[in-house]
């Protein structure tokens, strides 16, 4: 049966509800919470700091070092074995180079800024979960950044482009199901990730990135409402020092 | 407002707008604005490189973090923690990115002979307060305990607050510190680094001293403060 309708009653080009919260882990230098559909991730950032062992250290800049990781109880039924595994630290190398490009560590050579993201719960776009919430820790622990990173999926179920999978999308067989996160900054619209499972023609991958953009900046609003809403106060006014 | 009032206004006081923005936000456009602390430009756009308080006052447009890890600058007084004894001095944790030392010439005024024991004059787990007298590019920090009121550390409460907000605590010619001292009758020590040190008669005092600290630190980017710890300074009295 051809896939004209998504399961969820979703349009094509729609995400999964969200919800961002910053300044979730209290013993954290910057911490953001990310939800979409049923992926929850926590990031939480902390530094920058010295760095050992020192051999890593760059004398010119800090370097960002990040884990991504799947809670034993987070997957969608067989309990995931904690600890890294192959996945994990592809995952963490990915959204490592998708975070280098924004932050700007200059002032604090051979140091470190650890990204830890944990997800509580999955259901398929984790890595695109835990990128938007870790632009957030960051932002949140006042490292200097030139923009945010967004990050959502775009994929293809039969012969339909569609817009943040869930895990049943991801899983039909009957159909050619691809699976594609890109990860932007939504200011330049640059691509600092993009991977791909399954197959898509050329014109297929086009229109699969003008949707993205679509979602990116949505969802790159709902970044910056949460970041400001963390010094949001009635009606006494911001003032500065 | 009429035309004319909102022409009289902009001419007593340049014109000053603040609010929150986060990274990347563009602040102003045209190249009749100047990107200052906080900020870049971009072709014709000037952008926010961090989360913050953005200031725009005449042509210049700033940006003052809300967070952030404590920067180390010369002359700065900070409170640290002795971390580590070497032959050439001390190593001290002042709550950054990087380790500060004190050395043998800048540790005391009397003099150290050479084959002495160090620990009896700092030992590891005692705090100081200490001015920075040198940081370098590679951010290797020289600390003094030579000048007025630098010393060792030793009883009183010590907590942390986060260092963007130190301003504010002490406000306008210290004249928010200056109050909490007054009132609570503490002795208050308030490092550039975010670490407090507050010593009083009674506990209570104490207590009450820290919470009007702790309330700036979760304020500090709204109006009306001083008014706010004012009060809650003279409710706090009553109380005790």
């Amino acid at each position: 049966m051809a896939y004209t309708k998504r399961h969820d009653g979703r349009k094509f080009d729609e995400t999964r509800e969200i919800t961002a919260k910053v300044g979730v882990i209290k013993n954290a230098d910057g911490s953001a919470y990310f939800k979409i559909g049923s992926t929850e991730a926590y990031a939480a950032v902390y530094g920058p700091r010295e760095l050992y062992p020192s051999f890593l250290k760059d004398p010119s800049r800090g370097v960002i070092r990040c884990y991504y990781n799947m809670l034993p109880f987070s997957g969608m039924g067989e309990r995931v074995r904690p600890g890294p595994s192959r996945r994990s630290k592809e995952i963490s190398y990915v959204t490592e180079k998708a975070l280098q490009p924004v932050i700007n560590l200059e002032d604090f050579p051979n140091t470190v800024v650890d990204v830890y993201i944990e997800l509580t719960e999955t259901d398929a776009g984790s890595r695109c979960a835990g990128i938007c919430a870790a632009a957030m820790a960051l932002a949140d622990a006042g490292i200097p950044m030139r923009d945010i990173v967004t990050a959502v999926s775009a994929g293809k179920v039969g012969k339909n482009i569609l817009i943040d999978l869930d895990y049943s999308e991801e899983a039909i067989d009957d159909e050619p199901v691809a699976d594609m996160p890109v990860a932007m900054l939504p200011r330049t619209k640059e691509v600092v990730l993009l991977q791909m499972d399954g197959q898509l023609s050329e014109k297929e991958l086009a229109d699969a990135l003008v949707m993205v953009q679509k979602a990116i900046d949505k969802i790159a609003n709902i970044q910056r409402e949460a970041l400001k809403a963390k010094f949001a106060d009635g009606d006494r006014n911001v003032i500065g020092e | 407002m009429s035309d004319v009032e909102v022409q009289q206004a902009t001419e007593v006081a340049p014109v000053e707008i603040k609010r929150i923005v986060v990274p990347g936000e563009v602040l102003a456009e045209g190249m009749d604005y100047l990107p200052g602390e906080g900020t870049f430009r971009d072709n014709n756009q000037i952008i926010a490189n961090a989360l913050g308080l953005m200031i725009i006052r005449g042509r210049l447009v700033k940006l003052i973090p809300l967070s952030g890890k404590y920067m180390p600058k010369r002359d700065d007084i900070v409170i640290g923690m002795v971390t580590d004894i070497t032959s050439k001095g001390w190593i001290v944790d002042i709550n950054c990115a990087y380790h500060a030392m004190i050395t043998l010439r800048d540790a005391t005024a009397e003099f150290i002979p050479k084959e002495a024991d160090l620990s009896k004059y700092f030992n590891i787990g005692e705090y100081v307060l200490a001015r920075i007298v040198k940081v370098t590019s590679q951010k290797l920090i020289d600390l003094s305990l030579r000048g007025p009121r630098l010393m060792k550390l030793t009883g009183g409460r010590l907590f942390e607050i986060n260092p963007t907000k130190v301003p504010r605590v002490i406000g306008k010619k210290a004249s928010m510190i200056t109050m909490i001292k007054e009132k609570t009758a503490c002795n208050v020590f308030v490092g550039q680094n975010g670490l407090i040190w507050l010593n009083g008669n009674e506990p209570k005092g104490e207590v009450l001293a820290v919470n009007a600290i702790l309330k700036i630190e979760r304020e500090s980017h709204l109006s009306g403060l001083t008014e706010e710890i004012e009060k809650f300074l003279d409710e706090g009295l009553k109380n005790l």
